[in-house]
């Protein structure tokens, strides 16, 4: 793809530090990078890796409370580390763009699209406003947003989430920049969307043979989207090749664990023969917020011991369903049933036992743990609230469940949680449902803010407890691979109603429902040309309308 | 021209040059527009002029090297997690606890640092300073210095205990809105607008004249006058821990509305409580002070400031400094607690500049 090779981006030795505890410390150690005219360079790692420090390095910019303490920067000729801020500052605007992770967040919600589109390339004077707005219609058109020509009159609130990241990188194009530097620009979106949107950018991205610097942690999107990947860990660079090559065979060890992470899969447990009584049964419920029906006959049971896995994109009510299941949402209609017995519908209404018996797990594991508790408190208070320990045998229950998460218990017995590190904090959630020695817990998302091996300790951690427990689990996740490691059963909702559902084996084998198809299609794979081979099959020009129907 | 003169020249001269050689800019412009400012007031005012702006530098200079010390002090005393904290304060911050402490000790101390009781009639009413009355008599002849000790206890205890009660019932009140929401959260906020909506003064004269005036009730007053204040700002601040998702899962487990509270809402709306506490406690204090020089707040003999401003205020009319030093006490006072609780909201809320 990389027509002319001129080098437009050279970066040499690039040392990046940051405050902390009043003092500098350096989070990036002498990375090199060399990026030519249309080229996309892939940079991987996991957080905290120095991936989007390296992306804003790349336009001579660093956060607050960071500073580039060492190395060049070298864009097309200019050195910008030592450029004035002024310059630099033009050269933002104009020749480098920016697309942000939140599309939501990085849009003025007070201004229209087109207006906020127009603004740098008015201001750097690069074009007329009027001649701006026809542009940005002409781009919005490319890259298949619904009326292009209307679409831009409206605020960021009243277009979708896949609709925005496309219109941030319509703006990103504005000035026709050399260079853009994506920040996870599909993270937060559905994998039917993601999908729209991975293939708009690419797109665009080749018509004006833009570079660009793809920043991610999600190996198999960076794997549609460039031509070269970097892998970085804690700030050093771990490997450089280009696509193919890295995929087929990686070098370094660090790189092949985050090759593996996806294959862990734990053998499918299946239901026990005869009439046994489901742990929860969701009896044809119906719920609705206000006005708004979110649930309509939404049926479904987990048996003792196993995992069933509920898919969906966001707004398919798949969570609306566990906070029916909780009481914290009582049904309008239907009947949850928990080892045959009929719950009431509000948590007020159960019995201690009632609730102790179902635990939840939470996808934020920051918001989920009171920052100013202590981790005994945290996990002891469940165990002391239904259990009554006090004392010595309070304190033994909570290193026995610190035990059981894998933590440590004489170096997290006393710590708050904002000490501790994604991973940690959700150990830490699952021990406070576990205190409550439950037979049902729901886990909403738990792992979709982590990291990849993160995350798969966690999902091993969840399947050990689950056999030497015999836990029940409700996984909500939209997130197919995990789907795929851990679920015994698997229900697919979609705009409030069960879709389809069954066993593991049977839902991933054809033939399925249209939209467990495009649910299942959608998942990225490792292979560079999966995003070609789907577009095709599905027939390029449609692909809005597939990921609506 | 004197030596005084001469010297003072060139100190601010040689002062202005150094920084210029250092590269400190903004000090360089203080002391180079002040050396440009003292021509001119040397002209106009004389040496006097000059006089009066070298003790200025030097009390501020002084005020300056305390608070330095003074945060010094604590820092050495103090654990080191509040080592750590103390460390980022800013001077001002510190001069504000330096003197909130002094006001401490005078308050605790007042029988063993004051010379004579609070209302022992020891000399001819207006008396000027001697050796033994530091700042004179009042008008019925009582130590001023020694009512001044007096009063810091009973005027800022009884502003402590007014603004106390006004927090207990804004907490507890904000926070259980907050918890339980609905018709309850409703109606609260509908009484406290209705209680909000009469300036605070005068309601505070008005329930004084109908109840009487006694300790008791003006702190009762006092406490449900500014109660409201505080349930606005617990009620939001709560509302937004509410939300979280461990105030959910203590839902979940069944755990009571006081439960709650106490252990889940309330360690994380410290941080703008205690802020909040220090912006009250001054406005508190000021409508003491205000209602005691209305009469209608401590009543005589007690010694207090408000009212020692408005026993003395005939003297003003002879060019006596006299009723402006507790005037003054009760400036410094606010200007301090103000200061420390900038620092504080600052620091909880993390605003920059």
């Amino acid at each position: 793809m990389a027509n002319d090779r001129k080098v437009l981006l050279k970066i040499e030795g690039l040392r990046i530090e940051g405050y902390a505890d009043e003092k500098w410390v350096e989070i990036v150690h002498g990375v090199d990078l060399t990026l030519h005219r249309g080229e996309v360079l892939g940079l991987i790692g996991e957080s905290g890796a120095g991936k989007s420090t390296i992306g804003l390095a790349a336009m001579g910019f660093a956060r607050d409370g960071c500073r580039i303490s060492g190395g060049s920067v070298e864009f097309d000729g200019m050195e910008l580390t030592t450029t004035p801020e002024a310059d630099r500052r033009v050269l933002r605007g104009s020749r480098v763009a920016y697309v942000a992770q939140s599309a939501a967040a990085s849009f003025n919600p007070a201004h229209k699209l087109i207006d906020q589109h127009t603004e740098a390339p008015v201001h750097y004077r690069i074009r007329k406003r009027m001649e701006s707005q026809e542009d940005a219609m002409e781009l919005y058109e490319r890259l298949r947003l619904p009326n292009p020509r209307e679409i831009g009159f409206r605020y960021p609130h009243q277009v979708s989430g896949g609709q925005l990241q496309r219109a941030m990188t319509a703006m990103a194009m504005a000035c026709r920049p050399d260079l853009i530097i994506f920040d996870e620009p599909t993270t937060a979106l559905d994998v039917t969307t993601q999908i729209e949107v991975l293939a708009a950018i690419r797109d665009i991205v080749d018509q004006f043979n833009t570079a660009a610097i793809y920043i991610t942690h999600d190996l198999a999107v960076v794997a549609q989207m460039a031509d070269l990947i970097k892998v970085l860990l804690k700030g050093d660079e771990v490997e450089e090749a280009d696509t193919r090559t890295m995929l087929e065979s990686p070098r370094e060890d660090y790189t092949k664990t985050l090759w593996a992470v996806r294959s862990f899969q734990r053998p499918q447990k299946s239901r026990p023969d005869g009439d046994a009584i489901p742990i929860v049964s969701v009896d044809r419920i119906d719920a609705s917020y206000g006005a708004t029906r979110v649930l309509e006959d939404v049926s479904f049971d987990v048996h003792a011991g196993m995992t069933v896995a509920v898919v969906g994109e966001s707004g398919s009510g798949k969570s609306t369903a566990a906070r029916c299941i909780t009481g914290l949402l009582p049904p309008a209609k239907g009947r949850i049933l928990f080892a045959g017995e009929e719950l009431p519908a509000s948590f007020r209404a159960r019995s201690k036992d009632q609730l102790r018996q179902a635990q939840m797990i939470y996808q934020m594991a920051d918001t989920a743990l009171n920052p100013k508790v202590r981790i005994s408190d945290i996990i002891g208070r469940p165990a002391e609230f239904y259990g009554g320990l006090k004392g010595v045998a309070l304190k033994n229950r909570v290193d026995e469940l610190l035990d059981l998460i894998e933590l440590d218990p004489s170096k997290f017995y006393s710590r708050y949680p904002p000490e501790l590190s994604g991973g940690q904090k959700q150990r830490i959630g699952i021990a406070r449902a576990l205190a409550a020695e439950p037979s049902f817990i729901i886990c909403d998302e738990v792992t979709s803010a982590l990291d990849q091996l993160v995350a798969e300790g966690i999902l091993r951690l969840l399947d050990r407890l689950q056999n030497e427990l015999n836990l029940a689990y409700m996984f909500i996740t939209h997130d197919l691979a995990t789907v795929r490691s851990i679920a015994d059963e698997v229900v697919v909702m979609k705009q409030g109603r069960v879709v389809e559902q069954g066993p593991k084996d049977v839902m991933f084998t054809p033939p399925h429902h249209p939209y467990t198809d495009l649910l299942l299609s959608s998942v990225p794979e490792m292979d560079p040309n999966w995003l070609n081979t789907v577009l095709e099959e599905r027939g390029v020009d449609n692909i809005g309308e597939a990921a609506r129907t | 021209m004197n030596y005084f003169v001469i010297g003072y020249y060139a100190l601010l001269i040689g002062g202005s040059c150094l920084a210029a050689y250092f590269k400190k800019r903004e000090i360089f412009l203080v002391l180079f527009s002040l050396t440009l400012a003292s021509f001119v007031m040397g002209i106009v005012g004389g040496q006097d002029a000059l006089w009066a702006v070298t003790i200025a530098a030097g009390l501020l200079a002084l005020a300056g090297g305390t608070a330095y010390a003074f945060r010094e002090f604590l820092v050495i005393v103090s654990g080191a997690q509040t080592a750590k904290v103390l460390r980022t304060a800013p001077l001002t911050a510190s001069f504000g606890m330096f003197v909130i402490f002094t006001y401490a000790v005078l308050g605790i101390f007042a029988p063993a640092i004051a010379p004579f009781g609070e209302s022992d009639v020891i000399s001819q009413a207006f008396a000027p300073p001697d050796e033994v009355m530091l700042l004179g008599a009042d008008q019925l002849g009582r130590d001023m210095f020694s009512r001044l000790v007096y009063g810091a206890r009973n005027t800022v205890g009884l502003a402590l205990v007014a603004t106390a009660l006004a927090f207990v019932i804004g907490v507890l009140l904000g926070m259980v809105a907050a918890v339980k929401g609905g018709w309850f959260d409703q109606f609260m906020g509908r009484v406290i607008d209705v209680v909000m909506s009469i300036p605070g003064l005068i309601f505070a004269l008005l329930l004084l004249s109908i109840f009487g005036t006694n300790l008791v009730i003006l702190v009762i007053i006092i406490g449900l006058i500014y109660a409201p204040r505080v349930f606005r700002l617990t009620r939001a601040v709560a509302g937004n821990v509410v939300v979280m998702d461990y105030i959910e899962a203590a839902g979940l487990r069944g755990e009571g509305m006081w439960y709650l509270i106490r252990k889940e809402i309330l360690p994380n709306s410290t941080a703008p409580l205690i802020a909040e506490f220090g912006l009250e406690f001054c406005f508190v204090f000021l409508l003491v002070a205000g209602l005691s020089f209305l009469g209608l707040g401590v009543q005589p003999p007690t010694a207090d400031w408000g009212s020692m401003v408005r026993e003395n205020a005939t003297l003003i009319s002879f060019g006596e400094i006299t009723p402006l030093i507790p005037a003054a006490a009760i400036a410094l006072l606010t200007v301090s607690v103000n200061f420390v609780v900038d620092w504080m909201l600052f620091r909880s809320s993390g605003l920059k500049e």
